[in-house]
């Protein structure tokens, strides 16, 4: 439905340049996984993309299409890293999904029917550009609360009621109820517990496959993007040092900054005892 | 707009604030005040201008309690009438002050980037002028009288005001929420409302207050002069000025007005407080139960063992041999409200060791490292006792000699005003006695071998000009500027970058090589414990639960163990394959449970879990692997002696 694409695209904050000529594809309904240490430019990279970030220089196209240059709403949404940040304290969470909701109904009736399947609902909607009544809106917060396996009655809770890992969902939910074709993660589990980012992945990953949108996935745990990436981008000092599935980059790394990558991931003395669950077979 | 959607949490505070005395003294008060100002001038209105030429000047007698005015006015009625003129004067001030501040504060937020910075200009060059001579030109362009008195008063109030705003908006205008919102189009006026404003209400209402509380002295101020209220209206300020002149013949007629004028203020004041009490959450402690009762009922509690483990294995008890450097036995901390967050932890750390602690967030891991430097937070409490080296921790501190903590941010463990090397030098200074020379040369010599490149010249400089590693380096760099025997590092990599991440845990690793101090690293991710420690406890709901050695990870018997093991992605995971989670959440400070508290997300978890609380047991992974489980994973057939004791026991 949606790629997003980059083109030379600079980012420069007075004399400091962020990122430097980055060229950079996310094809429809598939996931690029954008890596790199602290000060890579990897979060200034997602931020301009969606006009947080000031564009020096490139072009930054959705399905070929211009982005605008200021924040606004637009096809892209992102999920920032830190949901104890991203969601206003005072607001409870289904005014804050409420937010995010199309002023009209059924803005892209193409879009809205896939999200109804995903969260099995089955009647459709009268189709048109309608605005929201009270109770459609109650109910469309509510479905995606349940998109993202948070209970629909929590909607008046604000989140100082929530764990991290539910305000991240929450924060999820939110930017999904834009109805993106392309959707960020910037770092979205670097706040959380270990414990958490596994259910945090998994419903990512489950929400990406059931509804299609392209992902951009920012991290610096190489072990997460390959579990979760096609693709894979390796930043360094605002310029891309290596790019390529993200299997042949893993196996192969032919960057230095892309080895030290590897080296740092935790390896658990467990994978050297026990024998993995499964032999990944299309790696082999 | 605020009110009804700060949500429950802020009108909670509200209520529970106007419990307190302050609270409750400040609701009568401003009743009673404003029940005067509605009801005074119908009441005594007649009497306050009823002129008697055969009364004047009068002193305090029965007829009239404060005595009368040059005209034979009742004084006292004419201070209790005044009350309503004065208070709406002052109330108007304020309001036209709020409305100026929120107006020019919010200004640029609302505008664009231009715009915005000639109204910031704007406002602070205005508050550069002094106050008061901005009230008296004021009051003098809009002439005498209270028309321009109150436009003097609120106008001056404007600049301070909105810088105030200024600065609060600004700094939610920044997070992440408002970036969030700008991405999904909402409208500026918009961003404000739902969310500039009520971020900023409380200290906006408070400041408020304060402005009410000042206005109403300045226009005290305004009248006394004679530039306020006009013959006929009088306010209190009018009041003194013409009780004034008669001070020495009827004291009543100047003090009554002014002291209407203290009360008043202290009334506002009041308010001010009980509104800050419910806005700061740090100023209202409720105690809901004594602190003390806390852990001595949940000691009582485990005193009192179900029979089934009246036999427990002599191991949970931790072993008090010689050489162990750290031996803390039954650690409990308790916060008032029965919060406990560590509910009776025992551990061992050898001299040279590296013991991990990994848990989730709150599990209590955290609040045990800062119970072994007794920097527990207040209100908690701890109990249990922690020997360090042969002596008492808590009679015979050891911080910054032989025991070095290392934090989870090093931007705010590091004080930003001094520069790196004269915070380490301080520590040799202090607790060694050493000279300014002598330290400085130990403290440069301690960031370089924390590999701090360029570690004199980096000494010089403050935390601002590190980076979040290096800052890290030097953090470590100061608890080695003695000789420490343990360090325990709280989480000291997760603000950090991966790649700094290892370089920070690698030099962890060559400290401990290097002077022979035991580590104790505390953090929420198995993968960063392994790296660097040779034993591992697993900590959940305040209580250990597994202690294993790190080689053994594999073979880990506890559910919750097996499950962190899992819920790590590596470069073997299948990613066509789900990650392994825990279901449900961990539980709260408070949750009391007669059995294992992980029993509720446990796959394996029988009535006996949920009714008995398992104790730390050895298990099959060899020497040095205990569990606290009624159904431990079995790695071989080898642990099935082991648990055949302590099923025995049951």
């Amino acid at each position: 439905m949606s790629s997003l694409e980059l083109r030379g695209v600079s980012v420069r904050y007075g004399r400091f340049t962020a990122v430097r000529g980055v060229d950079l594809a996310v094809p429809d309904g598939s996931v690029t996984g954008l890596v790199g240490g602290s000060g890579s430019g990897k979060s200034t990279l997602g931020k301009a993309v969606v006009g947080l970030a000031p564009l020096t220089a490139g072009r930054i196209t959705v399905d070929g299409v211009d982005l605008p240059r200021r924040p606004g709403r637009g096809p892209v949404q992102l999920v920032f890293q830190n949901p104890y940040a991203s969601l206003d304290p005072r607001l409870g969470i289904g005014a804050t999904i409420a937010e995010a909701l199309p002023r009209r109904k059924t803005a892209d009736p193409a879009r809205a029917r896939d999200l109804r399947v995903a969260a099995g609902e089955t009647t459709g909607a009268a189709a048109g550009t309608t605005r929201w009544t009270r109770a459609e809106r109650a109910a469309e917060v509510a479905r995606y609360l349940d998109l993202v396996g948070i209970d629909p009655a929590r909607a008046a809770q604000t989140p100082d009621a929530l764990s991290g890992g539910q305000r991240q969902r929450v924060a999820l939910a939110r930017a999904l109820a834009a109805r993106p074709g392309v959707l960020i993660a910037d770092e979205i589990t670097s706040a959380l517990d270990v414990s958490v980012q596994g259910a945090v992945l998994n419903l990512l990953r489950r929400l990406q496959r059931e509804l299609g949108f392209a992902l951009l996935f920012i991290s610096h745990d190489l072990a997460v993007i390959r579990y979760l990436c096609d693709q894979v981008v390796v930043l360094d000092g605002g310029r891309v040092v290596e790019a390529g599935p993200a299997v042949a980059v893993m196996a192969r790394p032919a960057h230095e900054i892309t080895r030290t990558l590897l080296s740092c991931v935790p390896a658990l003395p467990v994978t050297a005892t026990r024998p993995p669950t499964a032999v990944p077979d299309q790696e082999a | 707009m605020a009110a009804n959607r700060s949500g429950t949490g802020a009108r909670a505070a509200l209520r529970r604030s106007l419990h307190t005395p302050i609270g409750l003294s400040a609701v009568i008060a401003g009743l009673l005040l404003a029940a005067l100002a509605v009801a005074a001038p119908p009441l005594f209105g007649d009497r306050a201008e009823a002129i008697d030429t055969g009364a004047t000047n009068q002193g305090v007698s029965g007829a009239h309690w404060l005595g009368t005015d040059s005209l034979g006015r009742d004084i006292m009625a004419r201070v209790l009438v005044a009350s309503r003129l004065t208070l709406q004067l002052g109330l108007t001030a304020t309001v036209i002050g709020l409305a100026g501040g929120l107006v020019l504060g919010v200004a640029p937020s609302v505008l664009g980037r231009r715009a915005g910075r000639a109204v910031t200009a704007a406002v602070g060059v205005l508050v550069a002028f002094p106050g008061l001579l901005f009230v008296l030109f004021l009051a003098t362009v809009f002439g005498v009288g209270s028309t321009g008195a109150v436009l003097a008063i609120g106008l001056a109030l404007i600049p301070s005001l909105a810088r105030l705003i200024q600065n609060l908006t600004a700094s939610i205008a920044g997070s992440d929420y408002v970036a969030a919102a700008r991405i999904l189009g909402v409208g500026r006026f918009r961003i404000v409302v739902r969310h500039l404003l009520p971020n900023i209400v409380e200290p906006v209402v408070l400041f408020g207050v304060q402005a009410a509380t000042g206005s109403l002295i300045a226009f005290a101020g305004l009248s006394f002069l004679g530039l306020g209220v006009q013959s006929p209206d009088y306010d209190w300020g009018r009041l003194l000025n013409e009780g004034l002149g008669r001070v020495y013949v009827n004291p009543a007629s100047a003090l009554a007005p002014g002291t209407a004028v203290v009360l008043a203020g202290l009334v506002f004041g009041l308010i001010g407080e009980a509104v800050a009490q419910a806005g700061g959450r740090r100023t209202v402690t409720v105690p809901t139960a004594t602190p003390t009762d806390v852990p001595a009922a949940a000691a009582e509690q485990d005193t009192d063992l179900p029979p089934g483990n009246a036999n427990k294995d002599p191991q949970d008890r931790p072993d008090v041999n010689g050489d162990a450097l750290v031996q803390v036995t039954d650690l409990r901390v308790a916060f008032p409200g029965g919060r406990t967050a560590v509910r009776g932890v025992g551990l061992t750390v050898a001299a040279g060791e590296a013991v991990g602690l990994v848990g989730e967030s709150g599990s209590g891991k955290s609040l045990t490292a800062l119970a072994l430097a007794d920097l527990v937070p207040y209100p908690g409490r701890t109990t249990g006792t922690v020997r360090f080296d042969g002596a008492d921790l808590r009679s015979n501190p050891r911080l910054g000699t032989d025991l070095a903590l290392v934090f989870q941010d090093p931007m705010t463990s590091l004080n930003p005003a001094l520069r790196v090397g004269r915070q380490l030098a301080e520590v040799a200074e202090v607790h060694l006695g050493a000279s300014r020379g002598g330290a400085r040369a130990r403290a440069v010599a301690r960031l370089a071998a924390v590999g701090i490149p360029d570690a004199g010249r980096r000494a010089r400089q403050r935390p601002h000009e590190y980076s979040g590693g290096m800052r890290q380096r030097a953090f470590i760099g100061m608890g080695l500027m003695a000789e420490p025997k343990l360090i325990i590092a709280d989480e000291p990599t997760t603000a950090l970058d991966v790649t700094v991440q290892k370089q920070v845990l690698d030099l962890l690793g060559q400290v401990r090589a290097g002077t022979g101090a035991a580590l104790l690293l505390i953090s929420h991710d198995l993968g960063v414990v392994a790296e660097v420690c040779d034993r591992v406890l697993v900590m959940y709901a305040g209580r250990i639960v597994e202690e294993l050695p790190v080689r053994r990870l594999a073979d880990a018997a506890h559910p919750y163990t097996r499950a962190l093991v899992g819920a790590i992605p590596t470069m073997a995971t299948d990613p066509a394959s789900e990650l392994a989670t825990i279901p449900g959440r961990p539980p709260e400070p408070g949750e009391e449970f007669p059995g294992c508290a992980f029993a509720a997300r446990c796959a394996s978890a029988t009535d006996r879990c949920r009714a008995e609380l398992p104790v730390l047991a050895a298990a099959g992974g060899g020497a040095g692997h205990r569990v606290a489980c009624w159904h431990p994973a079995e790695p071989d057939a080898e642990p099935e002696a082991a648990r055949a004791g302590s099923e025995a026991a049951a």
